[in-house]
């Protein structure tokens, strides 16, 4: 198996320089270190010699991928591309365009907030996606299973966005029962957590149930399960022991996979919530072209999403011992 | 059923035990409170911010937001009187107000009425009122031998340091002299120049020559093994700016400008001291974000104690504050309205301010009726809600709103939002009478008080000109209506009809839209940053109005990024822009059209490059008068002229509405003030009371809630009792 995560860890390095590649491309190609001078340096009494300044002070006044005035490799490392991009690469995430603040620690700074919704957000809606799912599993067949499958789609069909709102509106404002938006300290911030951690449950019941039945049907059907119950086994246990307990690689694969992306938190609840993540973090950094958080952030995106991946390759062997990393 | 109840009883518990330990732990204060119940009877003001501030240091900080933090914390030379209009400035670390000293070319000393033309320096000299102390800082600190505690720190020393209350010590010092001049010199810091450096260096004598000098010594500094040692300001000196005593300093400008001292107001000339500086230079502090840019240290009447721009901001009362008093005097009606109710009392009244993070509208607005936050704006989404017309038109709060026991405050704001012609372009610039009319033409069309009406729901004054109401030069009623757009009719300006209009369209050639020229139809391109589904009613009530006189109006929607590009650059046409005033005074505005400071040509303000020879011989001798009837006079002329030429389509001044509690006190807007949060005073009790009342828990819900959950699993559990007991041919047959 360590052969295979060394494989794997050599193959992401190719990945990640063509992401931030792309990421740089991307960038540059809408704006240019003039423009994010600009940006950062407001509408007021703004002179090309302010934004030479600018440039300099950052190192955005190199060429961007290649240098035709230096000689050998230099060429190559002074520019833009490699001063601020490859140094990524040994988690080196620099500073700020638009505030002067070092990133890394602002990262850090900011995962808390973010685990503290999406682990409980992840948990919660887990148990209630699998518990319905496996409530309308035992009733298929019935009307029950076609107006819970029609409820899903429905669910499915509102927008994110809407929840959100309507969540506020009703728990904040309407019922009084937690405070509309902001975040806490310590144990304080449960009162914040519990409204968007249910509406993110809420939200994704639709798709999580659908999806898990879905798993859950296709392992009713099974030889294994119909060998339980002539064995007579309860209801029970065939469904957990059997149904859940073998529809668990497909769960899984969903479920592992996003567990790194947890850390970069969720941009529009954070927005809406005022919650001080990486979500709202990066969208602030979108707005104000901080091309340095972005690409960081970008960077690290793409870092937890092979490591995700990577997990739910090993998560296979521990769930299912037929399977074999080679 | 049992397997479903006791595979999930367990978490389900436990979830619910820990949202009654999350609600529940809030003690008697209402559920949805979002600050710790041990705060609720606390002199706490409440208050948010929607973005991040970016910079608090008072050398790079020239943004809005970041200037309500700022200014409660730096104090420079000077201020604006709370209560008195039209603005008045009066000293804050003074003893006196400065008096400029002209010179001539040789440095004798001129008459206070000298012609502008003799004067070739002014000097200021600031007397300091001395026993003003700084707030408790680790930089001040020192040890029993009297040597400073912190400022030789080795990177290891800052292990497990995150935030400035990890050091253990603060110490303080009295404010000097020297530290305003520090300042002035850090302006022109080569490694982080102040946005006003270019435009200071074209006043102060020497500052240019200063910043060129430094910047030389910091680049050899940045490229030898010194590198990362701190450059210290304080051995350079320079003429503009010299430290006489302990308490007193003198700065020279160039020539006479009046307006210097509005700058002095302003937090660019506020004291830093250079232990500061020193302190936060020291390996180590940036990669924990602990720079003068995110810990200002002053001696205003507050402190930053929480600088966490990502959820909340702190201010503290300073406990080393000297104390002021509330005025006594204001402008008439002052009294009445209950504004010198505190009159000779110390100040500052709260003891501490908390600004939350509020991205989002929504949540701020509901909020803010909640009594979370003690004072709020109206947006546009908000505003029928809290704001309804009277049957004569005027805006008053609606019958929620007052039930509440909100007070509505209104400004007319030192600012101007106008559409701007580009004199460069071809068809709408120039100088030409052709070009005149056709703008003038455009100027009749577009109604402004439509575009009031519906885009701004009335919360605005169509221009008349460049000048916004309140400032000097403004003139009122008839006199002050732009006569070439308006006719005054019974007591009030009337737009003239579109039928004018019309007529000096055909005049300039261009009748019923046809370029008689060409005899093609004119088409003119409208630059706007507004862009997406949200922005179609604009758009389509821009191309409406150029509609009416047969205009084809193309719009070039773009970011803002290219839009400003454009408008840099001389190839927009038309473009809608805006200034906000830096001082309450008409050069601030009428330099918008000054030619030298032509945006294509020179980088400056004028965005339409207007240019006219006779305008600005005027404004070269209006903006250095002091105000008075000569000034009045050329105003009135450079504002025919502007009128004349149009330009821009004047546009409008917004009008700020702001909504307060009636437990905050002392709430009079001063559009020019950010130092203002010394003065406000808050009713605690009778916030805490309403807060109580208007937020009671609403359970019956939840109750609700359990037992249709509860019914609802009662069909499932007999069906599953049902199944458990079925006998094996039934169930397969089922």
């Amino acid at each position: 198996m360590i052969a295979y995560i060394l494989r794997r860890v050599a193959y992401a390095v190719p990945i990640l320089i063509g992401v931030n590649l792309l990421t740089f491309w991307l960038f540059f190609f809408v704006n240019s270190p003039d423009d994010m001078a600009r940006m950062q340096l407001g509408t007021k009494h703004v002179t090309q010699a302010a934004v030479e300044q600018w440039k300099r002070e950052r190192g955005y006044d190199r060429p961007l991928l290649w240098n035709g005035g230096e000689t050998g490799w230099r060429r190559f490392t002074d520019t833009i591309f490699y001063e601020k991009s490859l140094r990524l690469f040994v988690f080196d995430f620099g500073i700020s365009d638009s505030d002067n603040r070092d990133i890394g620690y602002d990262i850090r700074q900011r995962m808390g907030p973010s685990l503290a919704i999406q682990i409980p957000g992840l948990l919660a809606g887990l148990a209630v996606d699998l518990s319905l799912a496996l409530l309308v599993v035992f009733f298929r067949g019935t009307y029950l299973d076609v107006w819970a499958v029609v409820l899903c789609v429905v669910l499915i069909s509102i927008s994110g966005l809407f929840y959100i709102i309507a969540g506020q509106f009703l728990a904040g404002k309407l019922l009084r029962w937690v405070p509309i938006s902001g975040f806490g300290a310590g144990w304080v911030s449960i009162k914040f957590i519990i409204l968007p951690v249910a509406i993110g449950v809420i939200a994704g019941i639709g798709s999580g149930v659908r999806i898990n039945r879905t798993f859950f049907l296709e392992e009713l059907g099974r030889d294994f399960v119909r060998t339980a119950r002539a064995k007579g086994l309860d209801e029970r246990r065939v469904m957990i022991r059997h149904v859940l307990r073998n529809a668990l690689i497909p769960i899984l694969t969903g479920v592992v996979v996003v567990l790194p992306s947890l850390f970069l938190g969720c941009l529009v609840t954070e927005s809406f919530f005022g919650i001080p993540g990486l979500g709202s973090y990066t969208i602030n950094a979108i707005a104000a072209q901080d091309f340095a958080i972005v690409r960081a952030m970008v960077f690290l995106g793409s870092v937890l999403y092979i490591l995700g991946l990577l997990l739910t390759d090993i998560s296979y062997t521990l769930a299912d011992p037929r399977i074999r990393l080679g | 059923m049992e397997w479903f109840s006791a595979f999930w009883r367990r978490p389900l518990a436990g979830l619910s035990l820990l949202a009654t330990l999350g609600i529940g732990g809030c003690g008697g204060a209402p559920w949805n409170d979002p600050y710790p119940a041990a705060d609720s009877h606390k002199n706490i003001y409440y208050d948010s911010f929607a973005e991040r501030p970016k910079h608090l240091d008072p050398a790079l900080s020239y943004v809005e937001n970041e200037a309500e933090f700022l200014a409660q914390i730096y104090e420079p030379p000077l201020q604006y009187h709370f209560l008195k209009r039209p603005y008045q400035l009066e000293p804050l670390t003074l003893t006196e107000m400065p008096r400029p000293q002209y010179r001539d070319a040789d440095g004798a000393p001129l008459p206070d009425d000298a012609p502008v033309g003799a004067i070739a320096t002014t000097v200021y000299r600031f007397h300091l009122r001395p026993g003003i102390l700084y707030q408790p800082h680790p930089a001040f600190a020192r040890d029993a031998a009297g040597r400073y505690r912190y400022q030789s720190l080795m990177a290891a020393d800052l292990d497990g340091v995150r935030t400035l209350a990890d050091f253990r010590e603060t110490g303080t010092r009295e404010l000097a002299a020297d530290d305003y001049v520090y300042q002035i010199k850090r302006l022109v810091h080569p490694g982080r120049p102040s946005p006003i450096a270019a435009l200071m260096s074209q006043y102060i004598v020497g500052l240019k020559e200063l910043g060129e000098r430094m910047a030389a010594d910091y680049q050899a500094m940045k490229a030898g093994p010194a590198a990362a040692a701190f450059f210290d300001l304080r051995k350079y000196d320079f003429a503009g700016a010299r430290v006489v005593d302990r308490y007193t300093w003198e700065i020279t400008i160039r020539g006479k400008y009046p307006q210097f001292l509005f700058w002095q107001a302003m937090t660019f000339f506020a004291p830093v001291p250079w232990e500061a500086d020193r302190f936060y230079s020291q390996p180590g502090m940036a990669e924990r974000n602990l720079t003068l840019d995110w810990f200002p240290v002053g001696t205003g009447p507050y402190m930053l104690t929480e600088n966490n721009p990502n959820r909340r901001m702190v201010l503290d009362r300073n406990p080393n504050f000297r104390g002021e008093v509330y005025p006594s005097e204001g402008e008439p009606g002052d009294a009445a309205a209950g504004l010198l109710a505190d009159a000779g009392k110390r100040i500052p009244f709260v003891d501490r301010a908390v600004y939350s993070l509020e991205p989002e509208q929504i949540p701020y607005w509901s909020k803010f009726l909640q009594g979370y936050y003690d004072t709020s704006g109206i947006s546009s989404d908000n505003f029928d809600q809290a704001v309804q017309f009277t049957g004569r038109g005027d805006m008053v709060l609606t019958d929620e709103m007052r039930a509440r026991g909100l007070k509505l405050l209104t400004a007319i704001s030192a600012s101007t939002s106008y559409i701007g012609f580009n004199m460069k372009d071809p068809v709408v610039g120039g100088d030409g009478e052709r070009a005149r009319l056709l703008r003038r033409a455009i100027a009749i069309a577009v109604d402004f008080e439509e575009y009031i009406n519906i885009f701004a729901n009335g919360r605005g004054v169509p221009a008349q000109g460049p000048l916004p109401p309140g400032l000097f030069g403004y003139r009122k009623g008839e006199a002050g209506i732009n006569h070439y757009v308006y006719d005054w009719v019974d007591g009030r300006p009337r737009r003239k009809p579109l039928s004018e209009a019309k007529r000096l369209l055909a005049q300039a050639g261009y009748a019923n839209g046809i370029d008689a020229d060409t005899g093609r139809p004119l088409v003119l391109y409208f630059d706007t940053t507004a862009t997406g589904p949200g922005a179609k009613a604009v758009v389509d009530w821009w191309r409406k109005q150029f509609a009416k006189l047969n205009i084809q109006l193309v719009i070039r929607d773009s970011d803002f990024n290219r839009f400003q590009e454009k408008v840099r650059k001389g190839t927009a046409q038309i473009f809608q822009w805006g200034w906000n005033a830096d001082y309450p005074d008409p050069e601030n505005f009428f330099f918008l059209l000054f030619g030298p400071n032509g945006k294509v040509e020179h980088e400056g303000e004028n965005t339409a490059n207007y240019v006219n020879p006779e305008f600005d011989r005027l404004f070269d001798r209006m903006k250095n008068m002091d105000n008075g009837p000569e000034r009045q006079a050329l105003i009135d002329q450079m504002t025919e002229i502007a009128r004349r030429d149009g330009p821009w389509l004047w546009g409008m001044h917004p009008v700020g509405f702001s909504l307060h509690h009636a437990w905050y006190h002392n709430a009079k807007p001063n559009l020019m003030a950010r130092n203002t949060l010394k003065y406000k005073r808050i009713d605690v009790e009778l916030r805490a009371r309403l807060r109580a009342e208007w937020n009671r828990p609403v359970l019956w819900p939840m109750f609700v809630v359990a037992a249709i959950f509860i019914l609802s699993l009662l069909p499932a559990v007999l069906v599953y009792r049902r199944k458990q007991q079925a006998a094996a041919l039934e169930r397969t047959a089922a």
